[in-house]
């Protein structure tokens, strides 16, 4: 008690004056300095954010202003039997089918595969094959798109002979590209999971397996669903590998194990490289010479849409499933 | 409902280390025996061996019996699922089920099991293991609400529920209060001297005097050296322990004189 009441009446006197002067000195010098780098360094942060940003914008910009030109139902719900020439119609009804379908079956193939090894490699891999798996995991990771396709052709023509086009041999393809992609963000979010919680269940007499399933995927559920969406997104893009093994068509085709299939990112290829079309001899018929390109940027439009819907679901999926502390 | 447990020449290894060597011990049934002793003197290793839960970290094996009522835990036949159902854990830090609520908490043991209970029973089981935990009236208002938003005390007795829902014949407790405040770790020590009428309670603690209130056996085990074995140096009552240990090793320890 006595203690405590000497400490203010030690305050109340006033400090030496000298003393102050050399304490402020010491206190500011080293600041001053270090202030003047935080300012050019937080500068030079925001420039680079606002580099990074140029292209993005600039990007979405010239998408939507140009797509928005023949972005409407009509174009979203009809596909391009029939169309020819400059005729103001036509739609990519059967590429956003095509593009669906294919990448949910490529999801099919790969979610279960690069969910299972991630399962393997955290929960389970000791040794040389658990190595292996991760270096083969890696070297995937750098396989060119195009060599992925060629691969999906060749083995899919040595089953049904060459020249074999079907929208599950696309699926396969962007599955090669997809898996490791799988692999890795679900691996990294499995490795998250508190090993505590694993010996919380393990202590309740919970055998390994249920472990896994019921606390360690449901803990990391909306982790894994996230780089799920990002691996779709990924390879929602991808153009070459369908090119070679899912070809290209006018009209619509809902089977992915028969036949050629429109996708989107084949349809803005193949519209903007037929180019402007000839007008000149039309007389009574309404032509526009740029609609390729028109079709092209508002397909691409489509395509930017349908990636940003998926991330949303995602971002949902995982709102929904988040540990309940954040509610 | 509790049971004896007797530990002969057990050899605990991590991989080719020699983490914890030639204990034997007898721990009564219905009774709390505290392990005591230095940091890394192996009492936590220890006591994981009692429901095979060291063997969950990779290379990590033990020699020698660990027998419940003369049944070797480590026999052939012996599921160590079927060890961890018998015999619960508490561990040093609440690790309640973030994606569940109290209630799922509390039931996670049958629950994650794919086992079925009728609603009623659920109820039944829910408030017996957190009235058990000396917590039910402090939650009883929000069963639904997500288990790790309680506080640290809380979640630790949440911890404790979880423990006995699954109706244990022992239950081990790894440092229970060291993360916990004086005022929860009282609530904890209260807890322990009830759980003893039905459990066997075996609890590693770094607190002397909470050895000395909470226990009726305690053991003292200590290191010889960095990269020694640990090794168990007596075992005795409590109050033996406290007031007139054998060794010269236990009196040092609990006078404060090292460690």
């Amino acid at each position: 008690m006595s203690a405590l009441s000497t400490s203010p009446a030690r305050g109340a006197s006033a400090p030496d004056p000298e003393r102050t002067a050399s304490v402020r000195a010491l206190l500011r010098g080293a600041d001053a300095g270090r202030r003047r780098k935080d300012r050019t360094m937080t500068v030079l942060m925001w420039s680079a954010f606002g580099l990074a940003m140029v292209p993005l914008v600039s990007v979405a910009w010239t998408v939507v202003v140009h797509g928005m030109e023949r972005f409407n139902v009509y174009f979203l719900t009809h596909s391009m039997r029939g169309v020819f020439g400059g005729m103001d119609a036509g739609g990519i009804y059967h590429a956003i089918l095509g593009t669906l379908l294919i990448t949910l079956g490529a999801a099919v193939i790969s979610v279960p595969i690069g969910l299972l090894a991630a399962i393997y490699l955290v929960e389970y891999g000791r040794g040389p094959l658990a190595r292996a798996v991760t270096f083969f995991v890696d070297v995937m990771t750098g396989i060119p798109s195009i060599v992925a396709g060629l691969f999906a052709y060749a083995l899919f023509a040595v089953i049904f002979g060459p020249g074999v086009r079907m929208g599950i041999v696309g699926s396969v393809a962007l599955s090669v590209l997809m898996i490791p992609v799988v692999v890795r963000s679900c691996e990294e979010m499995l490795r998250l999971v508190p090993n505590e919680l694993r010996e919380a269940a393990y202590a309740l007499g919970v055998p390994k397996w249920l472990t896994v399933v019921r606390v360690v995927l449901r803990t990391s559920i909306a982790g894994i669903t996230t780089g799920v969406m990002l691996a779709v997104a990924r390879v929602i893009g991808e153009t070459a590998p369908l090119l070679i093994t899912v070809g290209v068509v006018d009209s619509i085709n809902g089977n992915l194990f028969e036949g050629r299939m429109m996708t989107l990112p084949v349809y803005v290829y193949r519209q903007y490289s037929q180019g402007l079309v000839p007008c000149s001899n039309v007389t009574d018929v309404v032509c526009i010479p740029d609609i390729n390109y028109d079709r092209a940027w508002a397909a691409a439009l489509t395509l930017i849409l349908i990636v940003m819907l998926l991330n949303l679901v995602g971002r949902l999926v995982t709102r929904w499933f988040a540990p309940k502390t954040l509610r | 409902m509790a049971q004896r447990i007797d530990v002969k020449d057990l050899n605990i290894y991590y991989g080719d280390f020699l983490a914890v060597q030639d204990v034997g011990m007898t721990i009564d049934p219905k009774s709390v025996t505290a392990f005591i002793g230095p940091s890394g003197c192996g009492k936590s290793t220890f006591l994981r061996t009692l429901n095979r839960m060291h063997e969950v970290i990779p290379g990590a094996r033990v020699e020698g019996t660990v027998a419940m009522e003369g049944v070797d835990l480590y026999g052939d036949d012996v599921d160590p699922v079927a060890v961890r159902r018998q015999v619960g854990m508490v561990f040093q830090r609440p690790n309640p089920f973030p994606t569940m609520s109290i209630k799922e908490n509390v039931l996670a043991g049958v629950k994650l099991n794919n086992k079925r209970i009728s609603k009623s029973d659920a109820e039944d089981l829910v408030e017996s293991s957190l009235r058990g935990a000396n917590l039910w009236n402090e939650v009883k208002d929000r069963l639904d609400r997500p288990g790790s938003g309680l506080s640290g005390g809380q979640q630790q007795r949440l911890c404790i529920a979880r423990a006995i829902a699954v109706k244990p014949q022992v239950l081990l407790m790894d440092e229970p209060c060291s993360a916990l405040d004086p005022i929860s770790t009282l609530a904890i020590e209260d807890l322990i001297a009830e759980l003893k009428d039905e459990y066997t309670i075996v609890i590693v603690t770094h607190n002397m005097q909470q050895a000395a209130r909470v226990s009726d056996r305690t053991a003292f085990f200590n290191i010889a050296g960095t990269g020694k074995p640990g090794r168990l140096i007596e075992m005795d009552d409590t109050a033996t322990m406290f007031s007139s240990p054998s060794q010269q090793a236990t009196e040092d320890y609990i006078s404060g004189r090292f460690g």
